[in-house]
This record gives structure tokens, C-alpha cells and sequence, in this order.
């Protein structure tokens, strides 16, 4: 059965690459590259080890992470994340998906929420955020975005998401929108999308979490939203800070009606 | 001094409008430019050479630009002709009179990517990040498409000779345009390689060679 699916993949790379040859070899490559890694994504071992964590007793109050509200009530996964970052009252904030399970693990678990930002990438228990977001990202896996606007701080995050996504600054004027305002530009061989609109299924907003084929790892929408600044030449993003939410906000619901692909696999 | 007055003060406003402005339903265009600056001031920090002047300390062609893409309007003609007025008078024209260097330095200068994030080290020369948005030789196949193409661009101009009175102003406006792009067009996307000390006088000889040069790639 395996076998056959994994025939099944070669031959369609095969195909794909036929399509690609037309471009130049290179391009072609690296899309065949792709073909072929699509049909098993690491990111699946980060999604197994999240659900673990999601399920064990951890931390200070020796609790699971099943009673989390990510928006659809107390223990609801499905279809959390696609409805992500929402106005929560009992913060009375409006949150992404990794600021809702720190927020989680600090009141459920007794972790201290504050000492999770400030841990660096890859260490301590961000590595547990990391997971868990892929986890809950992949239980709405093939799911239409729906990030909501009903609230008026939703809205209000919008509005300033948008106006952030359109700051330059910095040493090269650079703002999200220099690379993410216009359709079918790529830097180097790297496509861009247009995140001022529905980027389309497996492009931005919808794709993240992702595993990175050039880092080796999983990076979740804060991760990316991180490194985009510091191409941008920005100072760096504080984890978990409004700015980030609201960028979020905006391109969520920029997004909304892609199909979420995350955990998707990328470059 | 001055800088740390300019902060404080604009700090102050941010607070007042900010709080001002608690549960209001989006919409009011004043308040949410100065929640958003707000964000942007509480929401970042200085990273090794990227400092939080790269937020707070941007010049009027920046604010004037991010305003008119907030509000989805270009800027109006007689603003987009005084930034690049301004800007024009910015540009630092080759201290020798030479305006090209060596082509060869010119593509690993127009290759790199390099230089002035919070993980590049203060000192290093910084690249021209130049084909991450542009098409310049024919050979390198990996290139962006943010810019226009450059291949064959001094050919497509008619230059033969770049020292000739002819070449005279398409060499002077090519120096002026990767010195500081804004000059010609008020909210390129380019960033102002000489303006803001992204690259040397020197890197951008280099960089003129490669495009102008006939003995240069980039025109055969």
C-alpha cells in the first residue's frame, strides 16, 4: 500500500517536473524537490510528539492541556486554529495560537507564561509551544481560514495589523508589503505571495506552522514572522507581542477562505 | 539630546491618543496610526546593530510613503515631486569624478545579500542584495523579479563608451538612482543604498561597472 503510494508520488513528481522543464533546470529541481518531500512531511513527527504533550500531565499542577479553550470551548481542537487569533474575554485580549497555549500552560499547568516568551528558539519549553501549535494547526488540516472580526478589538487589530504590514523603516525602507503587496513576485527562485489578499492554499497565513527543509526544523507564525523582520532589518519582534497578534489578525483575515495546509512543508 | 526629547515627547503622545482611545470600533484613521505606533514602540528591541531608531527615527519621505499605502492612495503629484527633490539633494556624486569601478567586484557586491541585520556584525562590508529583485547577467538564472530586469542595461542605453559626453547622463542618473532611488521615484521599493550607508562609494563603482561597463556580462 505504501509502495504503491509512494510510486504513485514519483510518477506525479515525474510528471510535475515534465510541466517544469519548460522554466530552466534549476527551478524545476528544486519544484521536484518539493514533489517528492510532500509525500512525507517531518512536520508529522512534531505533530505526533505535540498531541503526547497536549495529552500528558505536565508541569507545576501535574495537568493535561485538555480542559485549554483555544476559542471553541474548554478541549475543543478542530477547527481552532483556522478561527485563530480571536478576542478571548477571559484575557480580554485578542491572541494568536501560541500566546492562547502559553496562556493555557500558565493557568492550567502552573508553567510561568512570561519565562516561555523570553526562551530562546529551540530551547526549554518553547520547544512544547512549537509542538503544540503544530498539533492543534494540523487537527484543521484541509479546514477554510475563518480568522473572526466580530468583536471590536478584532477589527480594531486589523486596522492596525495593516498599518504595520505598510511600515518601512530601517536601513533599507523595507516593509512587509515591499516583498508580500503584489502578485507573482519572487526574491531570488523564491515565489512571493500577496499577503494584502487570499494568498491561496499553501502560501502564508494558511501554511503555518511549517517544516523548513533549509532549517531542518518546524517553525510556527511566530518564528516566520521573526525572521521576516530581521530581513527586513528591523530591530527583533518581542514573542508573543500585540504588534505580531495584529499582523496576524490582518493576515488571517486576508486569508480567509484559503484552506489551511499547516503543518505545510517549505523551503 | 535632541533625539532622546523627540522619543519621550512622541512617547507622550502615542500614551494620550492611545488612551484615549480604549474600546473604540475600528475605523478612526488618527487613533489607530498612533496604536499602531504604539505596537511598534512596546512590541520590538534593539538586536545587536538593529536598534529601535530603525522604528522610531525614519525620515519624512518613509512617513509620507507608509501613510499613502495605509490609506491605499499614491501620493499626490506636487508631495511625490518634493520627496524626490529632497532626496535628490541627498545623492553624493563619486568624490574623483570616476563613476565606474570593476565589474567583477561589482557581481559578488550585486550577489550578496548580506549586511545590517541584528545577525550581521557591525563593520562588514554589507552586499547589495541587488539580485534579489532584479535579472542582471544572463548567467545567474537565480534572480528576483521585485525590479525590473537589467540585463543588457547599458546596451539597451547606448553605451558604448561610459566616459563619453554622450553616456554622460544616463551614467550620472544610474549613480544617483543606487545612491538613493527615491530621488527619481518618491516610494521605490529600492532601498537608498548610499543615502542610508548601506553600501560605499567605492562598492557602488563596482556595482555602475557591472551595469555600464561594456566589457561587463551584463552587455553581451
Amino acid at each position: 500500500m505504501r509502495v504503491i503510494h509512494l510510486l504513485a508520488g514519483l510518477a506525479l513528481a515525474g510528471a510535475v517536473a515534465g510541466a517544469w522543464a519548460q522554466k530552466n533546470p534549476a527551478e524545476a529541481g528544486i519544484e521536484e524537490y518539493r514533489a517528492m518531500l510532500a509525500d512525507g512531511n517531518p512536520a508529522e513527527l512534531t505533530e505526533a510528539k505535540g498531541e503526547d504533550l497536549w495529552k500528558q500531565k505536565r508541569g507545576p499542577k501535574n495537568a493535561s492541556l485538555e480542559t485549554c479553550d483555544l476559542g471553541k470551548g474548554p478541549g475543543v481542537v478542530k477547527g481552532a486554529f483556522v478561527e485563530l487569533p480571536r478576542y478571548f474575554p477571559d484575557t480580554g485580549k485578542v491572541q494568536d495560537l501560541e500566546t492562547r497555549l502559553i496562556t493555557c500552560m500558565e493557568r492550567i499547568q502552573g508553567f510561568n507564561g512570561a519565562e516561555i516568551m523570553k526562551t530562546p528558539w529551540g530551547k526549554g519549553e518553547k520547544v512544547t509551544v512549537d509542538a503544540l501549535a503544530t498539533y492543534v494547526a494540523g487537527q484543521s488540516r484541509g479546514m477554510a481560514i475563518k480568522v473572526p472580526q466580530d468583536q471590536p478589538m478584532e477589527r480594531e487589530y486589523y486596522e492596525v495589523g495593516k498599518r504595520i504590514f505598510f511600515t518601512r523603516g530601517g536601513t533599507h525602507d523595507f516593509a512587509c508589503a515591499t516583498c508580500h503587496g503584489q502578485d507573482g513576485k519572487r526574491i531570488r527562485m523564491q515565489d512571493l505571495p500577496n499577503l494584502t489578499k487570499n494568498p491561496g492554499d499553501n502560501a502564508g497565513f494558511p501554511a503555518w506552522p511549517a517544516y523548513r527543509v533549509s532549517t531542518g526544523d518546524v517553525w510556527t507564525m511566530q518564528h516566520r514572522l521573526n525572521d521576516c523582520f530581521r530581513q527586513q532589518r528591523f530591530p527583533e519582534p518581542n514573542y508573543g507581542s500585540d504588534a505580531l497578534t495584529a499582523l496576524s489578525v490582518y493576515l488571517g483575515v486576508n486569508a480567509n477562505g484559503a484552506k489551511s495546509t499547516a503543518p505545510a512543508l517549505k523551503r | 539630546m535632541k533625539k532622546t526629547a523627540w522619543i519621550v515627547s512622541s512617547a507622550a503622545v502615542v500614551a494620550a491618543a492611545v488612551a484615549g482611545c480604549a474600546g473604540l470600533p475600528a475605523g478612526g484613521g488618527g487613533n489607530l496610526d498612533a496604536e499602531a505606533q504604539h505596537m511598534l514602540l512596546t512590541g520590538f528591541h534593539a538586536h545587536g546593530i538593529a536598534k529601535m531608531d530603525r522604528i522610531t527615527d525614519v525620515d519624512d519621505t518613509v512617513k509620507a510613503c507608509n501613510a499613502a499605502d495605509i490609506a491605499g492612495k499614491p501620493l499626490d503629484e506636487a508631495t511625490a515631486k518634493r520627496i524626490e527633490a529632497e532626496n535628490l539633494k541627498t545623492i553624493k556624486w563619486p568624490s574623483d569624478g570616476k563613476y565606474l569601478g570593476d565589474w567583477k567586484e561589482g557581481e559578488k557586491i550585486a550577489q550578496s545579500g548580506r549586511g545590517q541585520t541584528w545577525s550581521d556584525k557591525a563593520g562588514e562590508p554589507a552586499g547589495g542584495n541587488c539580485y534579489n529583485c532584479h535579472q542582471i547577467t544572463k548567467q545567474e538564472i537565480s534572480f528576483g523579479t521585485i525590479g525590473p530586469s537589467l540585463y543588457n542595461y547599458g546596451k539597451l542605453r547606448g553605451v558604448t563608451d561610459p566616459n563619453s559626453a554622450a553616456a554622460k547622463p544616463i551614467v550620472e542618473y544610474t549613480w544617483g538612482k543606487i545612491w538613493n532611488a527615491k530621488a527619481y521615484n518618491a516610494c521605490s521599493n529600492m532601498p537608498r543604498s548610499g543615502h542610508m550607508g548601506n553600501l560605499t562609494e567605492g562598492q557602488i563603482r563596482d556595482i555602475m561597472a557591472l551595469l555600464l561597463d561594456p566589457h561587463s556580462p551584463v552587455n553581451q
